[in-house]
């Protein structure tokens, strides 16, 4: 049987009038990597505010690692690694000592907490800046040491808010990596990404989310054959002639203000015709991506307007 | 009333554990302040002014000024130094370093990190306060003994002024914004809580206001026992600034509840 290591039914959470988490219903897998994408303002990192019980819900039940959140927050604490979105090392300590007061928090103390650190500093590839002070380090490696500093207590859980956000491809990469084997070592993953790169690489399996409910569901291939089809042909110019043409052969296409998209399976007939039609240059074919299904599902308009 | 204090634990000791390793690696930097302040106090005050001014009267004794304002000055320091850590400092690890967000992904409680924060912030007010008796008794202005007793006493209403400041932490917008409580409130009683001139010589409106100030109490406390003394009325002053601190903590904890949980 499937242990579930988050199980959230009819969960929700509102700042006075507005609903930031609306009634969702979602569980996470033993040594799973669960994704939650979502325009901003979605409700992901309120979601996993949540479960990491630094928010109490307005209503239904949430229940991680087996316990109630409300009921058992310090012993769920202990079992699960945070790593939040913005940087909270400790400035006024060195890497080393960030590590150690952080594990005193956790009852790590002594010989085992600076074992402990060395191993994750080695793991995160730190070591070399052991005695530097945080302001020394750049923002991947402030990243790298917020992971570590996360996976003191040996989490069952271990939750990234936007782990690789503005992080250049070697870190990123870096981190996909320790990822992947802190998974294969049986530690479960819930991570938030704008990413879909990085989500197809990393989730089993993946939740959308927009203005706090659940739009879609399944895994990275799943999701793009359920909503996308296999294939996309880009149109990289707008006009009348095309859009007649789309029109008259009744195909699944998307019109932008630059752009046409047209999905489906089996194109590449297709794509030769409209290269031959309508010139080659601005005509492209590709494999539909997580990022096809995302922008078709939470619609293109910026947020935060 | 449960519902605020109920998570409250000895965990609040790692929180002080983390403000003391930072002391300790700074030191240095940490110690000059409370060094430095009462030594210019008690030479401008003392020496300077003191040579103006003749002995002073209180409560029946006649004193030098410098040894009537020695414990006013070491009252000042305990109430600054408990006040300024949970404000400004406070402020700063919650505000801008996030601290408090760190600690609270871990089995620490809100609570904790609040409670913890105070009872730094009033040993801050012991140990600054620690500094200024010594001086003072090198300087031969109070005796080890009455020194001895005012230390359990500094850290107690230390108590009393970090958990009045980090109600006013739980509640400004902006770092500036401590200016109010540091100009309405801390500076006033800097001035008339009998600090440097016994309360009686004010006229009888401003001693009532003078006299509902936290700092006039534990003034009055210091310097009656560096007279050698400890009447029922200190005992009783002693009770509200304890009573002030309990009333302060469980205010700031719902304060901040409120801030950071919302």
């Amino acid at each position: 049987m499937n242990n579930l290591i988050v199980k959230a039914k009819g969960l929700s959470k509102a700042f006075g009038n507005l609903s930031a988490v609306d009634n969702i219903d979602f569980s996470v897998n033993q040594q799973e990597c669960f994704g939650l994408l979502g325009p901003n303002g979605a409700g992901k990192t309120t979601t996993i505010k949540m479960i990491s019980c630094f928010l109490e819900s307005s209503s239904g039940k949430l229940e991680v690692l087996g316990k109630d959140a409300k009921t058992y927050p310090r012993f769920i604490k202990r079992n699960i690694g945070v790593c939040p979105q913005e940087d909270n090392l400790d400035p006024d300590l060195k890497v080393e000592d960030n590590l150690r007061v952080f594990a005193r928090y956790f009852d790590i103390v002594g010989k085992v907490a600076n074992e402990r650190s060395e191993e994750l500093l080695k793991f995160m590839g730190l070591l070399s800046k052991r005695k530097a002070r945080i302001d020394e380090l750049s923002s991947g490696m402030k990243h790298r040491l917020i992971i570590a500093r996360s996976l003191l207590n040996k989490p069952e859980l271990l939750i990234l808010d936007e782990p690789t956000t503005g992080l250049d491809p070697q870190s990123r990469h870096q981190i996909w990596e320790s990822l992947h084997k802190l998974k294969s070592e049986g530690t479960t993953i819930l991570i938030t990404t704008h990413y879909m790169e990085e989500a197809s690489h990393l989730c089993d399996r993946i939740l959308i989310m927009d203005k706090g409910k659940i739009i879609a569901e399944g895994s990275p291939k799943a999701l793009i054959e359920k909503y996308m089809g296999e294939v996309v042909i880009e149109i990289a110019s707008i006009n009348q002639e095309i859009e007649s043409f789309l029109k008259a052969k009744n195909l699944n296409y998307e019109k932008t203000q630059t752009h046409y998209f047209i999905y489906g399976n089996g194109l590449p007939n297709l794509w030769q015709e409209i290269s031959r039609k309508f010139g080659e240059g601005s005509c492209s074919l590709r494999m539909a991506n997580l990022e096809d299904v995302f922008l078709k599902l939470t619609g293109r308009e910026l947020r935060e307007l | 009333m449960k519902t605020i204090l109920k998570n409250i634990s000895w965990r609040s000791w790692r929180v002080w554990q983390r403000n003391f390793d930072v002391y300790k690696a700074t030191w240095k930097v940490n110690f000059i302040p409370p060094l430095l302040e009462p030594l210019l106090y008690l030479i401008a005050f003392g020496i300077g002014l003191g040579n103006l001014v003749p002995d002073v009267v209180y409560e029946g004794v006649k004193i030098s000024y410098l040894k009537f304002i020695a414990p006013g000055l070491v009252a000042t320091t305990i109430m600054n130094h408990g006040f300024f850590e949970t404000t400004y400092a406070s402020f700063v690890r919650m505000y801008f370093q996030k601290t408090y967000d760190a600690i609270l992904s871990t089995p620490l409680m809100l609570e904790d990190v609040i409670f913890g924060e105070i009872i730094w912030g009033a040993t801050k007010a012991l140990m600054a306060g620690a500094i200024m008796l010594a001086i003072a008794f090198i300087w031969g202005l109070v005796s080890w003994q009455a020194g001895l007793i005012m230390l359990p006493i500094a850290f107690l209403t230390g108590l009393t002024f970090s958990s009045l400041g980090m109600c006013f932490t739980a509640i400004v917008k902006n770092i500036e914004m401590f200016n109010f409580p540091v100009f309405l409130f801390i500076t006033p009683m800097f001035l008339f809580s009998g600090v440097f001139f016994p309360i009686s010589s004010l006229p009888l409106w401003a001693r009532y206001i003078a006299q509902a100030l936290p700092l006039t109490f534990l003034v009055s406390v210091v310097r009656n026992i560096s007279l050698g003394r400890f009447h029922q009325i200190q005992m009783l002053e002693l009770v509200w600034l304890s009573s002030l601190a309990l009333i302060c903590t469980y205010l700031s904890l719902g304060l901040m509840k409120k801030r950071i949980l919302k």
